[in-house]
């Protein structure tokens, strides 16, 4: 192992590679900043350059590319409340309170570390965990990515303190309302589209997290502008791009980043489940794990709140790597583009790979490694400067959101009809937002909504329509029973505050 | 029982939960597919049960925590203008294209909150929105609609 990975090591740090990565890491950023390019489209749109180089220094682009993708949703996250990509939206949960507060700077620099380290540890666990998990991936079924689903919901407790519990769910009844719109994934079948032929494939993601965040956001800005008790406080420059992280501040993070980093890892390893699911399910477990002290930050800029979904979805990047490299299975659409250009390259994933070229197999995830190196100490210095774009005054900052938003839709759909849908569910949000009710249980339902209904399907047919698949397997009951745990939990510990 | 907005906004999401259920039966699947143990109209009818619910009993429960709005202090006026200047944006990307109805949507955006600078607006829309086309079209290929661009051959 170690010789694969000095070999690896050799192949990644020559001069043109390290330039590649750094290149990478910029456009990717950029693309990644921008609603709708995701790190798949920008993956996508270098797979035409790469085929010009060697295979490794094409796989090196491409690592920078990811990674710095990755990096620009959870920048968008965090100062505009603009998640472009599912994984990056439990970031702004904590992130844009946070930037709001005038640290936008730190939140940065919290996101940035945690995803180094998470993916740092999980380098280490792909290491020496690898191949014996492509076994583990593969041993979920049905029941218990359903089951997983449910145990994912449970992150809504974090915005359901304070007697927010019924609205906090019936946002998420119509964040899953919302998903059953278009055809039915197995028959075909139309539901809710009213002949309208635009919503036959579904309303799409980026529509729906750009209207209930970005869009609503900046009316909501503006609605409330002469109302003294949102006042904004005025910060300085000096402290909205500071990067400086507090002992206090360390100590958290010193405590989320492994504990994350393992969900993150192992939900990444699984087929189909990924980011998104990571991040949501470490935000969850982050908050149950926390004191009640720092509980009641979550939602209002709670370091641990930041860094466990941050940490997460870097860890579940890397972890999408263990069934694509050891059995040939993408695990997720970010994955099935690299799978394509690792076939261009002529590289063919799969669990001959590990054993009869294994200088490839390192020399991939060396690279990715030194992507995320690369990106820490590049984007690092540049935070502070890009921490003041929250420091343009609001009449330039709210029309450049939404023209933000509108841009990411037009790019993605080309048609007025989405355009308009997105103004009106986000005056729809931006009412219900006046009154409380929660958006990010609306947007983790919208995410798990279709997976949800497709694994409960497949699990209601295998056992014809009877519901004891839920306990059947052990790891399904397993799933199930840390779900009900965590509602007992969180049941318990609310009645004993009111007592 | 206390009348105020959320329980107005429950009482909605009821009557859409009730819509949505309704619709959910009309849903029409396959014969072969009327008995199955699960079809396209299941997870739907689960979803408005669990609608009416939820919103059932945020309407019948006591609320401890009744939200009060001071609508006297909320700028509805530039909000209204700001929705309807985005409609209009929306109305005409298509036909007219990218550059022109960008560009304006954000020069007509910063008049209407208040913004006087005539240069910095300029600057912040005309000139912004081709640098961002640039990187977009440009640089990236990322394919950019733009009828008006392209009438006058700036565009291919």
């Amino acid at each position: 192992m170690i010789e694969g990975i000095l070999i690896g090591l050799t192949t990644a740090l020559t001069l043109q590679n390290i330039l590649m990565v750094m290149v990478g890491c910029f456009f990717g950023t950029i693309i990644g900043m921008l609603p709708g390019l995701g790190p798949m489209t920008a993956i996508a749109l270098m797979i035409p350059i790469t085929y010009g180089f060697e295979p490794a220094t094409g796989l090196i682009l491409m690592a920078g590319v990811y990674y710095g993708a990755v990096f620009g949703g959870s920048t968008s996250s965090i100062l505009l409340n603009a998640p472009g990509v599912p994984g990056t939206v439990a970031t702004s949960f904590d992130g844009y309170p946070m930037a709001q507060q005038g640290k936008a700077g730190k939140a940065l620099a919290i996101a940035a570390w945690s995803s180094f380290a998470g993916g740092t540890l999980s380098a280490i666990y792909l290491l020496f965990l690898a191949p014996s998990l492509s076994k583990v991936s593969l041993s979920f079924r049905s029941p218990d990515y359903f089951a997983l689903m449910i145990l994912g919901l449970t992150a809504i407790a974090a915005f359901s303190s304070k007697g927010q519990f019924l609205k906090a769910m019936m946002m998420v009844v119509l964040g899953l309302m919302l998903a059953s719109v278009g055809q039915d994934s197995l028959s075909d079948i139309t539901r809710y589209t009213f002949n309208n032929m635009n919503l036959t494939d579904g309303i799409s993601f980026v529509l729906v997290v750009m209207a209930t965040f970005a869009m609503s956001e900046a009316l909501t800005i503006i609605l409330k502008r002469n109302d003294p008790t949102s006042a904004a406080k005025q910060v300085s420059l000096t402290e909205l791009g500071s990067i400086k992280i507090n002992k206090e501040e360390r100590t958290k993070m010193y405590k989320t980043i492994p504990r994350s980093s393992v969900i993150g890892f192992l939900i990444g390893v699984l087929p189909g489940a990924g980011a998104t699911i990571a991040s949501f399910l470490a935000y969850g477990m982050e908050r149950n794990v926390v004191s009640d002290e720092e509980k009641e930050k979550f939602g209002k800029g709670s370091v641990n709140g930041l860094s466990a979904p941050e940490t997460a979805n870097n860890a579940a990047c890397s972890g999408s790597f263990v069934p694509m490299l050891t059995l040939g299975i993408p695990g997720s659409g970010t994955t099935a583009v690299m799978l394509g250009a690792l076939l261009g390259f002529g590289v063919q994933p799969g669990p001959r790979l590990y054993m009869t070229n294994p200088e490839i197999f390192w020399s991939i995830i060396m690279s990715m490694y030194i992507g995320m190196v690369i990106l820490l100490i590049l984007n690092l210095p540049l935070i502070p400067y890009i921490a003041r774009i929250l420091a343009v005054p609001k009449n330039y900052l709210i029309p450049l959101i939404l023209f933000f938003s509108v841009t990411g839709i037009y790019v993605m759909s080309f048609n007025n009809f989405d355009i308009y849908l997105m103004i009106g569910i986000a005056v729809v949000a931006t009412f219900l937002r006046l009154y409380d009710f929660p958006m990010p249980p609306l947007i983790l339902a919208f995410v798990l909504g279709g997976l949800m209904e497709e694994n409960l399907r497949r699990s209601l047919l295998l056992s014809n329509g009877s519901w004891e698949f839920l306990w059947d397997r052990t790891l399904t009951a397993c799933i199930l029973a840390t779900t009900i745990l965590i509602v007992v939990w969180h049941i318990y510990k609310t009645f004993k505050k009111k007592n | 029982m206390n009348i105020n907005t959320t329980k107005i906004i429950s009482l909605l999401f009821f009557i859409f939960s009730v819509f949505y259920l309704y619709l959910a039966y009309q849903i029409q699947v396959f014969t072969f597919d009327e008995n199955a143990p699960f079809n396209a109209k299941t997870f739907p009818i689960y979803l408005g049960y669990a609608g009416l619910f939820f919103s059932g009993l945020k309407l019948i429960l006591p609320d401890p925590n009744t939200i009060k709005v001071k609508h006297k202090n909320l700028e509805y006026k530039k909000t209204v203008i700001l929705i309807l200047i985005a409609i209009i944006y929306g109305a005409t990307i298509l036909k007219v294209g990218y550059f022109l109805t960008t560009s304006l949507f954000l020069f007509a955006s910063y008049y209407f909150l208040g913004e006087r600078r005539w240069i910095l607006m300029f600057l912040l829309s005309f000139p912004f929105v081709a640098a961002f086309m640039y990187l977009l079209h440009g640089i990236l290929d990322i394919y950019l609609r733009d009828p008006f661009l392209q009438s006058i051959g700036v565009m291919r």
